[in-house]
């Protein structure tokens, strides 16, 4: 620091009143790195996710696998896809969690007081979470194909369902950013995330292709649900068969998310400043 | 350039409580305001306005001349903050938490690091620089936390108790760097409950009292206005404090409060002169002093001679803490 630079004139610094698209870009990528980088002290933040699919496909499989499908083989093929939409949206619940606790400490303080975008710090979280996400895919199509999962589509269509599954899960995970604003503490989060995602993931196609035998309600709710959308977008894409209309369905939910729940998360924000 | 800092009638309630109740301030380039008060009297908020993290309900502030609600961003380019509690990212290292600051500033990466490596060495953190921050010291994390708000190079820095919760040594060290920070040029406001603290660094101080500035002046105008220093001596050989006593009426023509127990003589001096007088009689009547000292007002001390009452905010909440307490143990 020299002595020079402080008495130059204001002028000389005078950043721009608003911040460019660009910089707000930017600006969400090195937050997001921070996240990363928190990772990389602790990688033990990463055991729920690491965990979480092989539990669930392993259960799922064995226990349902005779009674749904008749043999585990035949079933894995539906439970895939599905566990694939499921999991990602898991994989956003400690979103919220880590948010809440996260405008406890002073580090927000710190980004309110920079001349940065305010949602900054809020988009380069969703960002940075995407390990998360990545850890929970691999993992989950790791151990499917070693339990005899086989991809029955292109590559092409099989990373345009990755593709899918992300976009949807960055739709979500505003869900997860919400509800993390919204709660007065971080146990209440996971208790308040649940409620989103059990209907919306158990609700759905996710673990039955043919929805045909539930009450009509619930079928009714099924054929609307996202997650649903999703999971036949999946089907589709990973192991074969016609695409339909699900992919744009998933895309139009996708957006109605976001136009919804980022509004209300920057709000939340900017209260609790 | 004039007042750097300038704020009229500043308001901010928080559903019952009256945080800022009027507050003007102002500070001119490269001057270091101390705003001293105790908890509650509204230091915290009234820095938060001004760094742009809280919007005034009445009243507004100008930081270089930009509206701190209307040009927020351009006076967020202008100040550093250092908070309360340490603005930091507790999971990164030293060093990883300067150059994300920096690269949110727009440095491109190699000025970010070599920045942020400049400070570390100057704030010596140089060896603690790769170490998680949750291993820091308080310290340590306090002076990071001001390294952090330097990296802009800003105008302005605002340092919202800087001391609290320190050891004397860190206390000692956070202030060798605020001087520093002063040397380069910039203007400081700083809060403190220490008028030993705003003594040392103010050019000026503002003292708080239920969200109002409730006096305002030189650490010298402060002083003489909160009233008398207080003469501290103990003789080495008990038996002769007695003797002591009677020195100590003699020359400040106050009567000294003594105590048996630890043979400490106490008085209210206006004349600092008196100090000298003392160990000069000391010295004649070969009377050796154990403790020869003179002590600045308290906190306490200023408040009751401004406002003639005690730091009652504190006093009152303690008070009425104690109640429940002892509500709670009958019951």
């Amino acid at each position: 620091m020299t002595t020079t630079t402080m008495a130059g004139t204001v002028a000389d610094v005078l950043p721009p009143t608003r911040i460019s698209a660009r910089r707000t870009v930017r600006h969400s990528l090195t937050l997001a790195w921070r996240n990363i980088a928190q990772l990389r002290h602790s990688p033990e933040k990463l055991l729920d996710v690491t965990l979480m699919p092989l539990v669930f496909l392993t259960l799922f499989l064995y226990v349902f696998g005779g009674a749904v499908a008749g043999n585990t083989h035949a079933y894995l093929q539906q439970l895939l896809p599905g566990l694939v939409a499921q999991m990602a949206m898991f994989s956003t619940m400690g979103l919220g969690t880590a948010l809440n606790e996260d405008l406890r400490k002073g580090v927000f303080d710190r980004f309110r007081s920079l001349p940065i975008a305010r949602s900054a710090p809020l988009v380069g979280t969703v960002l940075g979470d995407t390990v998360r996400f990545l850890t929970v895919m691999v993992i989950l199509t790791a151990a499917g194909t070693a339990m005899g999962f086989r991809f029955g589509s292109d590559p092409l269509r099989v990373l345009a369902g990755f593709g899918l599954v992300y976009v949807f899960y960055l739709a979500f995970s505003w869900i997860s950013v919400m509800v993390g604003l919204l709660a007065p503490s971080p146990e209440t989060v996971q208790g308040l995330a649940f409620l989103f995602v059990m209907p919306l993931t158990f609700g759905s196609s996710v673990f039955v292709a043919d929805t045909s035998t539930m009450p009509g309600w619930l079928e009714a709710w099924t054929k609307v649900n996202p997650v649903s959308h999703l999971t036949d977008s999946l089907r589709a894409l990973l192991v074969g068969g016609p695409v339909g209309n699900h992919v744009w369905f998933t895309l139009a939910w996708a957006i109605g998310i976001v136009t919804v729940t980022f509004p209300i998360a920057m709000v939340m924000y900017k209260r609790r400043a | 350039m004039g007042q750097v800092i300038r704020a009229e009638g500043l308001r901010k309630r928080f559903g019952e409580t009256q945080a800022l109740d009027g507050v003007d301030l102002e500070v001119a380039q490269g001057t270091v305001l101390g705003v001293l008060g105790p908890n509650g009297a509204g230091k915290t908020t009234a820095v938060r306005m001004l760094a742009t993290l809280l919007r005034p309900d009445e009243g507004r502030a100008e930081i270089c001349g930009f509206d701190v609600v209307r040009e927020a961003t351009r006076v967020r380019a202008l100040i550093g903050l250092t908070g309360q509690y340490a603005s930091l990212d507790e999971e990164l290292t030293g060093r990883e938490n300067l150059v994300m600051i920096g690269r949110l500033l727009d440095l491109p990466r190699a000025e970010a690091r070599a920045r942020a490596a400049g400070l570390l060495e100057r704030f010596r953190l140089s060896d603690a620089a790769n170490r998680a921050v949750k291993t820091f010291s308080g310290g340590m994390r306090r002076r990071l936390d001001i390294a952090a708000s330097m990296i802009n190079r800003p105008r302005v820095v605002f340092l919202d108790e800087p001391t609290t919760g320190l050891d004397p040594r860190a206390r000692g060290e956070v202030w060798e760097t605020i001087q520093e920070l002063v040397r380069d040029g910039a203007t400081v406001l700083l809060t403190t409950q220490y008028l030993e603290e705003a003594d040392a660094l103010a050019d000026r101080i503002a003292v708080f009292d239920h969200g109002r500035v409730i006096a305002d002046g030189t650490p010298a105008q402060l002083k003489a206005r909160a009233g008398r220093q207080t003469l501290v001596v103990r003789a080495s050989e008990v038996f002769r404090t007695e003797q002591l006593a009677a020195i100590v009426a003699e020359l400040t023509g106050e009567r000294p409060d003594v105590r048996a127990e630890t043979g400490l003589v106490t008085a209210p001096v206006t004349d600092p002169g008196v100090l000298r007088a003392v160990v000069q009689r000391l010295d004649e009547t070969d009377l050796v002093a154990a403790e020869v000292a003179l002590r600045l007002p308290s906190l306490d001390e200023v408040f009751l001679s401004l406002t003639g009452h005690t730091t009652s905010t504190q006093t009152a909440s303690e008070a009425a803490a104690a109640q429940q307490q002892l509500e709670g143990s009958v019951r």
